[in-house]
């Protein structure tokens, strides 16, 4: 559905839209097909990037460099990280997700700007394989996802010319993706629905898409002015031409950081409408929640430079970073306290899609921890550029916005399809990643401590076997992807039909058929005010009482 | 429900409501909303570009053989020349709502020309200059920053004839009820106005 376009003109393009699977590779405006779109096709990049992953620690099983050639190695970590950052969790924990449920949160029959909806997605596959082609032409880029100069200028200028076209296309489509969302959470409301009472998952997208907005122009400016260093031989960031390399980093960390709320704040909101539907309890502290999303926008524009400590920052700067980051653990703490303190007492259907969210939970506070850690300059001085950051990272990205996804995918699966998953399959599926993801990444941890360098194929022999160990977590992780692909594509045949609301949950994507109709629901769109009223109604439940605890 | 054929169905089923005219609730126009959104992070680009031209100018020396130096004269005719383009737009929107399409349409062809005089302008300074793109890091950064919002001035300025061209046939599209394109043209032309007053400033000035 379009806003303005006079009724003449208005039906034609919808006439020619396809229907069945085939709408699913066409520039259809439906904003269901198109976090659908984003879903499918972020998961065929995170399969790309996780072969990737996989060849980067087969390498690293020995000390010395024999799978690979060290260049392709450093094209391997670079085309890894890329791939996995902007063409995997920001596409879905964004796009996917939040095309497909924002509309239904806030009671709309699509988003506010569905064309622009569909281009931000249709930027995404030719920058994706563009990006991975470059590999195949003339060797792709070589410096890393973080493309500092004076190395990105140096390596050879194809691949990361190439690199850096496919990054503006997915930062555009970014930046597309959040203007829509701003505008369809705060003016598509429906009448009568309170901001107060929005899902949280809109809370995060908003806070999320304010983050986009601000910080992904800034990566785009930067990288323009890096290609004209590398294209047209001016010296931006070229030292030897009168430039400044940390100016560069300055610029691009403006973006990079809030790019790790960009990746995990909408991981905090699936994870905040998860938790409830499946232990039968209000989210708890809904405000301070609320808050807390709010107060981590503000100050994940203010920590950028406490992933610079080590390049000459002047001890004013450190100061201010370390003290500005060490707040940020506030709001975030706060939000971890809020879903232990919603499962706590609930009645817990211990299913996939929690054992994920719980995972992801336990996951995250030692991504947290370890982040706090960082951010004290005296020991991030000792483990900046180490495994220790490896692992800290991943326990973020991985271990946080990763689960929350395949969470997500067991909890929304049923509305996705009307099917539902299996669960044994399932839960095979979260032993097998939770076991390996925590012994490929926990080892990394002590190899950053006794001073493993990151990004390097070759590594002092004393290392071997704790790299082996985290290899063998690496093998299960990739092992762990088959049962899903099973799970997923028999249950889209074979799967016991869910009904239209298998988990009895109250927030408004339920309120409708699985699958829902094309614009959401038959009628009027339903008024939720109370999305979390989970044994409020039933009389005598203990666990009422926590909203008003705020 | 089964999986794959409701999905059909379900998608037919809308697809013939569609033809049908039930969903008359046309909600507001949020298009406006949506561009000030988009100048907010365009906005930001050019905030980059800024932070770092004041860093290089606060920590990099001018390497000692470099030459920049900057001539005020020309410069301060083309922020006089885009003020008075930002006027003759709003003058042309005025017009517009009080359904004088003539007036409309001289407007906004003034307004273009200012714009085109801005860019021969800065073309004519670009030649004069005694410094080129990759002499040293403030050319770099100078033409970098000026190329950028020359761009959008030109943008903005073909944007400005087509709306002009669209207003110009009697029942053009361009109407006092559907005045979207020149709203949205003429914001995006007083940022990209305000844009280079703080260039002018921070270029040329400090």
């Amino acid at each position: 559905m379009t806003i303005s376009i006079p009724p003449s003109t208005k039906n034609k393009p919808e006439r020619l839209q396809p229907t069945g699977w085939l709408r699913y590779f066409s520039f259809s405006l439906d904003h269901k097909v198109i976090g659908i779109q984003y879903l499918v096709c972020g998961f065929i990049f995170y399969l790309i990037g996780g072969a990737l992953a996989s060849a980067i620690r087969i390498e690293l099983t020995s000390p010395v460099s024999d799978f690979m050639a060290r260049d392709v190695y450093n094209q391997v970590l670079t085309l890894h990280g890329t791939i996995m950052i902007f063409l995997w969790i920001v596409p879905v924990v964004n796009g996917a997700f939040g095309n497909y449920l924002i509309p239904f949160y806030v009671g709309a029959r699509d988003m506010a700007f569905p064309r622009l909806n569909a281009v931000a997605f249709w930027l995404i596959p030719p920058a994706g394989l563009m990006l991975i082609s470059s590999y195949f032409i003339n060797g792709a880029a070589q410096s890393g996802w973080t493309a500092y100069p004076p190395l990105s200028i140096s390596t050879p200028a194809a691949g990361q010319i190439i690199w850096i076209i496919s990054v503006l296309l997915l930062g555009g489509s970014s930046i597309f993706g959040g203007i829509n969302f701003i505008a369809t959470i705060l003016k598509l409301r429906r009448p009568g629905l309170q901001l107060m009472q929005l899902p949280m998952y809109c809370w995060a997208m908003l806070g999320t898409s304010i983050l986009v907005v601000l910080s992904t122009p800034v990566l785009a400016g930067t990288l323009i002015l890096l290609s004209f260093d590398i294209v047209a031989h001016t010296g931006f960031f070229n030292p030897t031409l009168g430039g400044n390399v940390i100016v560069y980093q300055h610029l691009f960390w403006f973006y990079s950081h809030p790019a790790v709320y960009i990746m995990v704040l909408p991981a905090f909101g699936l994870v905040s409408e998860i938790l409830p539907v499946h232990s039968r309890k209000p989210l708890f502290g809904y405000t301070t929640m609320v808050y807390s999303i709010m107060a981590i926008v503000v100050l994940g524009l203010m920590v950028w430079a406490h992933h610079m400590f080590t390049s000459g920052t002047p001890p004013w700067m450190r100061l201010f970073f370390t003290i500005a980051t060490a707040f940020i653990a506030v709001p975030t703490g706060i939000k971890f306290f809020n879903w232990v303190a919603t499962l706590w007492g609930g009645r817990i259907s211990l299913n996939t899609a929690i054992l994920f969210s719980c995972g992801f939970i336990i996951n995250f506070v030692l991504g947290g921890i370890t982040g706090v850690a960082l951010a004290q300059v005296p020991f991030d001085v000792h483990v900046h550029d180490t495994y220790f950051v490896v692992a800290h990272f991943h326990y973020i990205v991985y271990g946080g916005s990763v689960f929350v996804i395949f969470s997500s995918i067991y909890h929304w699966y049923p509305k996705f399809t009307g099917r539902l998953l299996d669960e044994k399959i399932g839960r095979l599926h979260f032993a097998i990643t939770f076991i390996g993801f925590n012994l490929c990444f926990a080892p990394q941890h002590w190899l950053g401590l006794n001073g493993m360098p990151r990004r390097v194929a070759e590594y002092d022999p004393q290392f071997t076997f704790v790299n082996q160990l985290s290899s063998v977590g690496a093998l299960l992780m990739a092992l762990s992807t088959l049962p899903f692909l099973w799970n997923i594509f028999y249950s889209a045949f074979k799967g016991p039909i869910s009904g239209d609301n298998p988990w009895q949950a109250l927030t408004p994507e339920w309120l409708t058929s699985s699958p829902p109709p094309v614009e959401n629901w038959i009628g009027e769109a339903p008024l939720v005010t109370k999305p979390y009223g989970y044994g409020q109604n039933a009389g005598g439940e203990p666990q009422s009482t926590s909203e008003g605890e705020t | 429900m089964t999986s794959i054929t409701p999905l059909n169905k379900s998608s037919k089923q809308s697809v013939s409501s569609f033809s049908e005219p039930p969903h008359k609730e046309e909600h507001a126009d949020h298009r406006l909303f949506g561009l000030i959104a988009f100048l907010v992070a365009d906005g930001m680009t050019f905030a980059g570009f800024f932070a770092a031209y004041l860093t290089f100018k606060a920590v990099n020396p001018l390497l000692p053989d470099a030459v920049y130096e900057l001539e005020l004269p020309l410069p301060t005719l083309n922020t006089i020349l885009l003020l008075i383009s930002s006027a003759t737009f709003h003058r042309a929107g005025q017009a517009l709502s009080q359904t004088k399409a003539k007036e409309c349409q001289k407007w906004l062809l003034i307004t273009a020309g200012l714009g085109f005089a801005f860019l021969a302008s800065q073309m004519f300074e670009y030649f004069t200059l005694p410094f080129g793109l990759t002499d040293n890091l403030y050319a770099s950064t100078f033409y970098a920053l000026t190329g950028f919002h020359g761009l959008h001035v030109t943008l903005g300025a073909l944007m400005i004839l087509i709306i002009w061209w669209q207003a110009r046939s009697p029942n053009g599209r361009i109407t006092n009820e559907n005045k979207f394109p020149l709203e949205a043209v003429e914001l995006y032309w007083h940022f990209v106005d305000g844009i280079w007053v703080i260039l002018f400033i921070i270029l040329y000035l400090l």
